[in-house]
């Protein structure tokens, strides 16, 4: 305390510790926050900008096309389809962020409503159990990628090449000749991903709680950066932040309500990205896995157990793959041969460089996950509404992609020259 | 110790009159690499307050000393005396526990995360979660102590320039309270201005207090900021002096060994015949 009181003092005139360089460009108040917004942009730090553009684009030109795109039941059930994939893309995030790739998602996924069947119809296990059993077989296929990349040094594409084929292969295995299982309609777990929609004043309250938890902490935040003599950050952004928040997703949620309302599955899923988000960029892990990604030797020499952080991401993202194979499986009541075919995997591959984590490593969030699977979600949706062919849909979704990336690329190049890493 | 140079006889008597203990002191170190003698007996003393330089032609042996005293890799043979007490430096841990911090010339920073971040990379401060607050504010005043000219402590150090990133490198190496500082080539890749920057960086551990040892292949870097300077030949000591007592020429002969006439042939001659007194020279 008294060493920051000290830099306090030497400076003149109350200027925060962090802005003692004449050099800095100073920005205050609301004003300031757009004005530091803009310049940001313009250097190619466009964070989520491109995303929500991309959003703001898709939904109007479906809507010209289809007036049912905007319609209360069809975001409905966009909400309930980008669940799932959305679960398997915030573990894609991490694998990404160590600068690692799994291509077997897609395999994992399909094995673990290949168990659920399995457990829950042919050995009659509790559900409850079988969704356990899946989970830990996700965290042990994790770990297996985990020791075979750090103990062999073997590239994660092949490893992970080499699970999406035998993982598939378990799944055919384990469904056997019908080739199908049928999950009871009454379950709880189809129930849940199908027809548990929260009524209206839940969702309000959660909303609350979420508008006074980004409150709180913004405040706390601010009354830490005064007593470290730091800069602050005007009360009026928060307010602002706060308050477009709420509304926004209370405007939504009362959308919604006039259908069938929000489901708890995408409200599992929000939260679940909310989770990740806080631990990659609060926790002393979630540093680890941004300076693996970002330097591998850096953060070695750092002290930082390299083969521990690795593992980590991996036994995240196969588990967040069995959660989002469970969530399908219940959706569609169902588990069948094709579950996790091909354009599951890659849609949640899409979904987290879509929304804006890089492909080289150390940029990106969990919320990208979120952002990513409802461009994705959206375009299958509105295609599907068209009634165009899953032909046309791959095409359009491989383009997305592909300019997704070029984004990436671009905005890497554009943050070098402007000195933005 | 006795180095078979004169004004290193006179720099060592000189430091024990002041009676100042060698803060780290390496004897007979001996280093291979399957055929290649990286180093042979060579002796090497970093005294607290005191910078230090490291010079010698490539494969002289400058950076496998640097890497014995970072633990990269042991040496094969020698002692290593750290604060009076022996040590041994079996891997890069055991060297920062000691109080050894190595600036390698790669510098090792995690270009996506801010300076903030990779000061305190593995050594975060927490509670619970990551206290921001505290770590940028004493990232401020560590920088402040060192007149490191950074900005912003909040931009990712991918946009700084040489010496900035070489001041982030430095700097973080003191986050441990270090007692010796290794700086592999700091000035390499800089420009004039920036090269300034770092040397006053390194006038600045001195002060502190800290033994800085410098390995450098620029001279003049060398003569500006060093006390003393340690030439090594072909993986052996080939002097050590004083700086305010030696010519630019003089370390350029130890270097190249061109001090090459015919008593030295001869005594390279009798050297060979015999390698069992090869090393009367160092030790």
């Amino acid at each position: 305390m008294s060493m920051q009181r000290g830099i306090k003092n030497e400076t003149p005139a109350q200027i925060a510790a962090d802005l003692v360089d004449e050099r800095l460009i100073r920005t205050d108040g609301l004003r300031g926050a757009f004005t530091a917004f803009g310049i940001r942009v313009r250097s190619g730090d466009l964070g989520s900008l491109p995303v929500v553009i991309g959003l703001v684009l898709i939904a109007v030109i479906f809507q010209v096309l289809n007036p049912n795109f905007l319609s209360a039941n069809n975001l409905v059930n966009l909400t309930l389809q980008a669940a799932p994939i959305g679960v398997i893309a915030i573990g894609v995030v991490v694998v990404l962020l160590v600068g690692e790739l799994d291509l077997s998602v897609g395999s994992v996924s399909g094995l673990a409503s290949a168990i659920l069947g399995v457990c829950m119809v042919r050995l009659q296990l509790p559900i409850l159990l079988a969704v356990v059993v899946a989970i830990i077989a996700g965290a042990l296929i994790g770990a297996l990628y985990g020791f075979l990349f750090t103990r062999f040094g073997v590239p994660s594409f092949v490893i992970t090449l080499a699970g999406l084929l035998g993982f598939l292969g378990l799944q055919l295995a384990l469904l056997g000749p019908q080739g199908s299982i049928n999950i009871p309609f009454t379950s709880w777990i189809v129930q849940f991903a199908n027809t548990w929609f929260l009524p209206p004043w839940a969702v309000y309250v959660l909303i609350g709680v979420a508008a006074l938890g980004v409150l709180t902490h913004d405040l706390a935040r601010e009354r830490r950066r005064v007593r470290a003599g730091l800069q602050t950050h005007p009360l009026s952004v928060t307010i602002v932040k706060v308050v477009a928040l709420a509304v926004v997703l209370g405007a939504a949620a009362w959308y919604l309500s006039t259908d069938r309302g929000t489901g708890v599955m995408p409200v599992i899923f929000v939260l679940l990205v909310v989770l990740m988000a806080y631990l990659l960029r609060r926790t002393r892990w979630g540093r680890s896995i941004y300076a693996v990604g970002g330097n591998v030797e850096a953060a070695r020499r750092a002290g930082i157990r390299v083969r521990s952080v690795y593992l980590s991401a991996f036994v995240l993202c196969s588990t967040f793959a069995v959660l989002g194979g469970l969530f399908a499986a219940a959706r569609l009541g169902s588990a069948t041969t094709s579950s996790g075919a091909a354009d599951q995997n890659l849609n949640a591959i899409a979904a987290a460089v879509i929304g804006g984590t890089s492909l080289f490593g150390g940029r990106g969030s969990a919320w990208s996950a979120l952002l990513g699977i409802l461009v994705i979600s959206a375009i299958t949706s509105g295609l599907t509404l068209l009634n165009l062919d899953s032909s046309v849909r791959y095409m359009i979704t491989g383009a997305v992609l592909l300019l997704a990336v070029i984004v990436d690329s671009l905005s890497r190049k554009s943050r070098a020259s402007h000195g933005r890493g | 110790m006795r180095i078979d140079d004169s004004s290193s006889t006179e720099q060592a008597a000189e430091l024990d009159t002041l009676n100042i203990d060698p803060v780290l002191s390496m004897r007979s170190i001996t280093k291979s690499f399957g055929p290649v003698h990286a180093l042979r007996n060579v002796a090497f003393d970093v005294y607290p307050s005191e910078v230090v330089a490291i010079v010698g032609d490539n494969g002289a042996g400058k950076s496998t000393l640097a890497k014995i005293l970072a633990g990269v890799h042991p040496q094969d043979a020698g002692s290593i005396t750290f604060e009076g007490v022996d040590v041994s430096i079996p891997d890069p841990t055991a060297s920062r526990e000691l109080g050894i911090a190595t600036v390698f010339q790669d510098l090792a920073l995690c270009d996506n995360l801010d300076v903030v971040s990779n000061l305190f990379l593995g050594h975060e401060i927490t509670h619970g979660v990551l206290d921001e607050e505290e770590m940028e504010s004493r990232s401020l005043e560590l920088l402040r102590q060192l007149s490191a000219r950074i900005p912003s402590v909040r931009v990712p150090v991918a946009s700084l320039s040489g010496g900035q990133r070489q001041t982030v490198a430095i700097a973080r190496s003191l986050i441990g309270e270090p007692r010796v500082v290794i700086l592999d080539e700091p000035t390499a890749a800089l420009g004039v201005a920036q090269t300034a920057e770092v040397l006053n960086l390194i006038e600045r551990l001195r002060e502190n207090g800290l033994g800085v040892v410098l390995i450098s292949h620029n001279m003049a870097d060398v003569q500006a900021v060093a006390d003393r300077v340690v030439v090594l030949r072909l993986g052996r000591n080939n002097g050590d002096f004083r700086i305010p007592d030696v010519s630019y020429e003089e370390i350029i002969a130890a270097i190249t060994g061109a001090t090459d006439n015919v008593v030295t042939r001869r005594a390279e001659a009798a050297r060979r015949s015999s390698p069992l007194e090869a090393e009367d020279g160092t030790e």
